[in-house]
C-alpha cells in the first residue's frame, strides 16, 4: 500500500499548446505563403510538405494549401529557407497592423 | 544485408505527439528532431531525460508540451535510470520502449559512466545523444563535443584548445547492438534509424548533430541548411554500425562519388562562433576532413576488388 501522502504531493500537468505562452509574439518576421508558386497548392496534389517536414514548432499545415497557425509561430523562417521554389516569404512584423489580416 | 525501407514525407505519419508554443528557441534544431522522432517512436514509449534543452522544452507546470510519459533523472544517471525503467517494464510484462535522450554534455561528460555501464551491460534501451557542441542550455559553456577553435561563453577569446570526444567512436568500441550518426538537417533518415533501432534488442545509440542557432551564432532560418553543410563538407559523417560492421547512410553515401566535397570554410563561415579561428587552422581542419574521405574510398575501392 503506498504512502496516501504520495498521492497529494504528486500534481500533473495538462498537457496541451501554448507552455510558453502565445509563441507567435516572438515573431519578428511573418511567413506568407504564395500560393501560386507553392507546388501542393497549384498542382493540386499531395506532394513536397517540406514547409511541414522541417517546422521545429508543427504550425504549418500538411495539407493541400499549408496554413501556418501564426498564434504560435515563432517566425523562424526555416519554411522559407527550406522550400524548394521560394513560396514563402518572411515579411516584417511591423507591416501589419495589430490584429489584422495576412495583407500588408 | 538488405537496404531497408524509406519513409517519405508523404508517407509520414500525421499524428503530432508535441504541442505548439513550446519553450524551445526560434529555429530549434532539436525540436524538429524531436517532433520527427516521436513520430517514429510512437505512443508505446517512456523518456527519460536529464537537465538539457529537452527538459526545458517538453513544458513545466501546469502544461507540458510533449504527450509522453517523461522521467526526469539527474545529470550522470540518464542511461542508469533507463535501465531502472526497463526492468520494471520487464517485471510486468510489458514492451514499452525506454528512450534515454540527453544532450552532448549529458552524454559526453557527465553522464558517460552511467552510459558505458549500461553499454557494457547491453540494456534493451535506446540511447539518444543530441550533440549540440555545448550546453546550451545553461548559456553555452564548453563541453567535451565542442570542436577545436569554437568559441562559448567558458572559450570566449581563442576558442577552445582541445580536441573533441568523438563519442559515437567511444560507443561502438562497447560493440553494442546498433550505433548510429544523424543529423537534424536530414529528419528521414533519423526517422528510418529510429524504426530500425526499435527492431533491435539491446543497447541502441544514435548520435544526432544538432545546430543551434543562439550557440553557434547563426541565423534562425539557416539551422537546416547548416546541418546540411556539416554533412556536405565531410565533418559529420552519418553512419551506422550494426553488428561491428560500419556503413554510410544515404547522405554521405553520395559524397563518395564526388570529387571535391564542398569547402568547409562554407561551413564555418555562416557561424560567428568559428571566428577566432585562423586560416592556418581551417586549413589544418580541412585537410583532416579530405585523409578520412580519402580513407573511405580506399576502404570502397578494396570491398569492390
Amino acid at each position: 500500500m503506498p504512502d496516501p501522502r504520495f498521492k497529494v504531493l504528486t500534481s500533473a500537468s495538462t498537457s496541451g499548446p501554448g507552455d510558453a505562452g502565445r509563441t507567435g509574439s516572438w515573431r519578428v518576421e511573418r511567413p506568407i505563403i504564395d500560393y501560386s508558386r507553392c507546388t501542393p497548392a497549384r498542382t493540386g496534389k499531395p506532394s513536397c510538405h517540406l514547409c511541414w517536414l522541417y517546422c521545429p514548432d508543427n504550425v504549418v499545415s500538411k495539407s493541400i494549401e499549408p496554413t501556418i497557425d501564426l498564434e504560435y509561430c515563432k517566425g523562424c523562417g526555416i519554411c522559407a529557407e527550406e522550400c524548394p521554389v521560394n513560396a514563402i516569404a518572411m515579411v516584417a512584423e511591423e507591416e501589419f497592423p495589430a490584429g489584422g489580416k495576412n495583407e500588408p | 544485408m538488405t537496404s531497408p525501407a524509406k519513409t517519405t514525407v508523404l508517407g509520414l505519419t500525421d499524428e503530432e505527439l508535441i504541442h505548439p508554443g513550446n519553450r524551445a528557441c526560434t529555429g530549434c534544431g532539436l525540436s524538429v528532431l524531436y517532433r520527427i522522432g516521436l513520430k517514429a517512436l510512437g505512443r508505446d514509449c517512456i523518456f527519460v531525460v536529464p537537465p538539457s534543452c529537452l527538459t526545458v522544452m517538453q513544458g513545466l507546470y501546469p502544461i507540458s508540451a510533449t504527450q509522453m510519459p517523461v522521467l526526469n533523472g539527474t545529470f550522470a544517471s540518464t542511461a542508469a535510470i533507463a535501465t531502472g525503467v526497463r526492468a520494471a517494464m520487464k517485471r510486468r510484462g510489458k514492451k514499452t520502449q525506454v528512450v534515454a535522450w540527453a544532450g552532448d554534455g549529458g552524454t559526453s561528460d557527465i553522464g558517460i559512466q552511467a552510459l558505458s555501464g549500461a553499454l557494457e551491460r547491453n540494456e534493451d534501451i535506446i540511447y539518444i545523444c543530441y550533440d549540440n557542441e555545448a550546453y546550451m542550455n545553461t548559456g553555452v559553456q564548453r563541453s567535451g563535443t565542442t570542436p577545436r577553435g569554437g568559441l562559448t561563453t567558458t572559450t570566449p577569446y581563442t576558442g577552445k584548445q582541445e580536441q573533441s570526444k568523438n563519442v559515437p567512436e567511444i560507443v561502438a568500441a562497447h560493440n553494442p547492438a546498433y550505433v548510429a550518426t544523424c543529423s537534424a538537417s536530414f529528419p528521414l533518415d533519423f526517422h528510418d534509424k529510429l524504426l530500425r533501432a526499435k527492431e533491435i534488442k539491446g543497447l541502441k545509440y544514435l548520435h544526432i548533430q544538432t545546430p543551434c542557432p543562439p550557440g553557434w551564432g547563426c541565423d534562425e532560418r539557416m539551422t537546416i541548411e547548416i546541418g546540411r553543410m556539416a554533412v556536405e563538407c565531410g565533418l559529420f559523417d552519418l553512419y551506422e554500425i550494426i553488428d561491428g560492421t560500419k556503413r554510410l547512410s544515404e547522405p554521405s553515401e553520395r559524397l563518395l562519388n564526388k570529387k571535391q566535397l564542398r569547402p568547409l570554410q562554407d561551413y564555418l563561415a555562416l557561424q560567428t562562433r568559428f571566428a577566432a579561428l585562423t586560416e592556418e587552422q581551417v586549413a589544418g581542419m580541412q585537410k583532416r576532413i579530405d585523409e578520412r574521405w580519402k580513407c573511405y574510398r580506399e576502404a570502397l575501392k578494396e570491398e569492390g576488388q
